[in-house]
């Protein structure tokens, strides 16, 4: 005998829960999902705009005079330029932060003796703001672009090789059992089974270092470059006051902030991964 | 006569107690044999060793004392030739069905791989869910999967340890059904480990009944019934609770345990 009915019922069900979702979201509150934020967006805005004018304050500005500022950054080509210049900081320490911190963690994670010796230097060294580091950072690398990327390596390693580091040690262990019966060499025992097993919190470790490297380059680059969103802000002040301009560099940076989180949020969506995420069976 | 399959010699288990000195004797000189190419099942109460007996015979804890032989070699650790089915669930959710079923088909060529996987997708009912991932697949879809990847790589003994545990009554009575569909075909050596006398009944040329702990082998009972088997027939409830009686339940308590 052989039945299938069981598979498809399993499947329909399934396929109908995934309708159900889409179902819900009919019109009206589609219409709300879009509107409840605009709205709360536009409330904050008039909330400022009025704040500065009944305020009477003459150096800080309104919505409208930060918009103007951003225009002006632009035409000036310097907004182009220092967000450029900050993404590069944050690519090459972050990249080199999951170079290093996704195999370490890796390995700290399958040798307990390894872990051993190394887990109370690493966490010793995680607590330490990225920020403290800064004077050895201009020591060792001069105002040049390796101090910044120094401090965002620092600041996205730990959560980084620390969730790596869990990923391997949470591992269900039905996993390794499968893997060795199957025969798996090392090699293929880390590729084929850890790796994968770690990946979706590896995953969510990148998200949260993502996240501090961009709070770290802004920090870095107030002090230790020339350029960058970071400099923008600081250089925007000490130069004329001109506290349009570091508002201006604040939102840039909670923009590019928020883009950056979406899009490594897309690498949760992999059905690689997804299994590690909601409906965790 | 040759080797059989498998030859358990004096198999025993302790494991260390709470205070020094103590241990805990979970399996105590036990012997059996299965044949190749026989369906075993193992049954006991719960916690009397049985998943401790077949994790010694797949390699994966060393016995305290005695030795395995599987076709005449000890058993030192696991080995592909011997795919083990786990009660939890050993597949990969981080991969589709077909690469599940295929995993143990590293070193083949991609056509030959494709080849077999279709196969024996087909063979658990899984046809067109190739591409599917484990997480969108019911629990009795998700063993069968694993079923498939244990004979996809074609193992001379497939172990299994309570594989149908999690799945409620209706699955579990097809995958029995499908389990011996799929053994007549495939002639491989099947132990089975599960608490639960009827599908020991249902399954097995023959039933290995294990005491409490620390666990033997109280008896060995022959299931001689022709397969399809038919589950009201005198003969089969008569061998059903002949293991209700050697593992010490009156028969009304025997059958309302069987609800």
């Amino acid at each position: 005998m052989n039945d299938i009915s069981e598979p498809q019922m399993a499947v329909t069900s399934q396929a109908r829960s995934r309708h159900a979702t889409k179902a819900t979201g009919r019109p009206a509150q589609d219409w709300l999902s879009v509107g409840l934020p605009l709205g709360v967006g536009a409330l904050f805005l008039l909330g400022w705009h009025f704040g500065v004018r009944f305020s009477g304050s003459d150096l800080f500005p309104t919505p409208l005079e930060v918009a103007l500022g951003i225009l002006e950054l632009a035409q000036r080509g310097l907004l182009l330029k220092y967000i450029v210049a900050s993404l590069f900081r944050v690519s090459w320490g972050f990249a080199l932060a999951v170079l290093i911190g996704v195999p370490a963690g890796l390995l700290l994670g399958w040798y307990a003796r390894a872990f051993q010796a190394f887990n109370p230097l690493l966490q010793i060294f995680r607590p330490i703001s990225p920020i403290a580091w800064i004077p050895l950072a201009i020591l060792w690398f001069g105002v040049t672009d390796r101090a910044p990327i120094f401090l965002i390596f620092l600041a996205s390693v730990f959560p980084i090789s620390i969730s790596a580091i869990a990923a391997v040690q949470n591992m269900q262990p039905v996993y390794l059992r499968a893997a060795r019966n199957f025969g798996l060499s090392r090699s293929e025992l880390f590729r084929q089974v850890i790796l994968r097993a770690s990946l979706p919190q590896i995953i969510t470790g990148v998200r949260i270092a993502l996240g501090v490297a961009w709070l770290v380059v802004v920090a870095a680059e107030m002090i230790a470059v020339n350029s960058g969103l970071g400099y923008l802000i600081i250089d925007a002040r000490n130069a004329g006051k001109r506290y349009d301009l570091v508002v201006a560099g604040m939102v840039m940076i909670g923009l590019i902030g928020l883009v950056l989180d979406l899009l490594v949020r897309q690498l949760e969506k992999f059905d690689e991964v997804r299994w590690g995420y909601a409906n965790r069976r | 006569m040759s080797a059989p399959a498998i030859a358990i010699r004096d198999v025993s288990v302790a494991f260390p107690g709470k205070r020094a000195g103590d241990e805990i004797r979970v399996l105590d000189n036990i012997s059996a044999q299965v044949a190749r190419g026989e369906f075993v099942c193992l049954v006991g109460p719960s916690g009397c060793g049985k998943s401790t007996l077949l994790n010694i015979v797949g390699g994966f804890i060393p016995a305290t004392a005695g030795e395995v032989l599987v076709e005449g070699q000890p058993v030192t650790g696991p080995d592909p030739r011997r795919i083990f089915v786990f009660q939890e669930n050993g597949v990969f959710p981080w991969l589709s069905v077909r690469e599940n079923v295929g995993f143990g088909l590293r070193g083949r060529s991609a056509a030959e791989r494709a080849e077999i996987v279709a196969h024996y997708v087909e063979m658990v009912g899984l046809t067109g869910f190739e591409a599917a991932y484990p997480r969108e697949l019911s629990g009795g879809m998700r063993q069968r999967v694993e079923i498939a990847r244990a004979l996809a790589a074609n193992p001379d003994i497939v172990y299994m340890d309570e594989p149908f545990g999690a799945l409620d009554f209706i699955t579990r009575l097809k995958m029995r059904a499908d389990l011996v569909r799929i053994w007549q075909s495939e002639k491989k050596t099947i132990l089975f480990v599960t608490h639960d006398i009827e599908e020991a009944v249902q399954l097995a040329d023959r039933v290995l009944v294990m005491s409490q702990r620390p666990a033997t082998i109280q008896r060995v009972v022959e299931i001689d019934l022709p397969r399809p088997r038919d589950l009201d027939s005198p003969r089969y409830l008569e061998k059903r609770d002949e293991i209700f009686h050697i593992m010490g339940m009156s028969l009304r308590v025997g059958e309302a345990l069987n609800v």
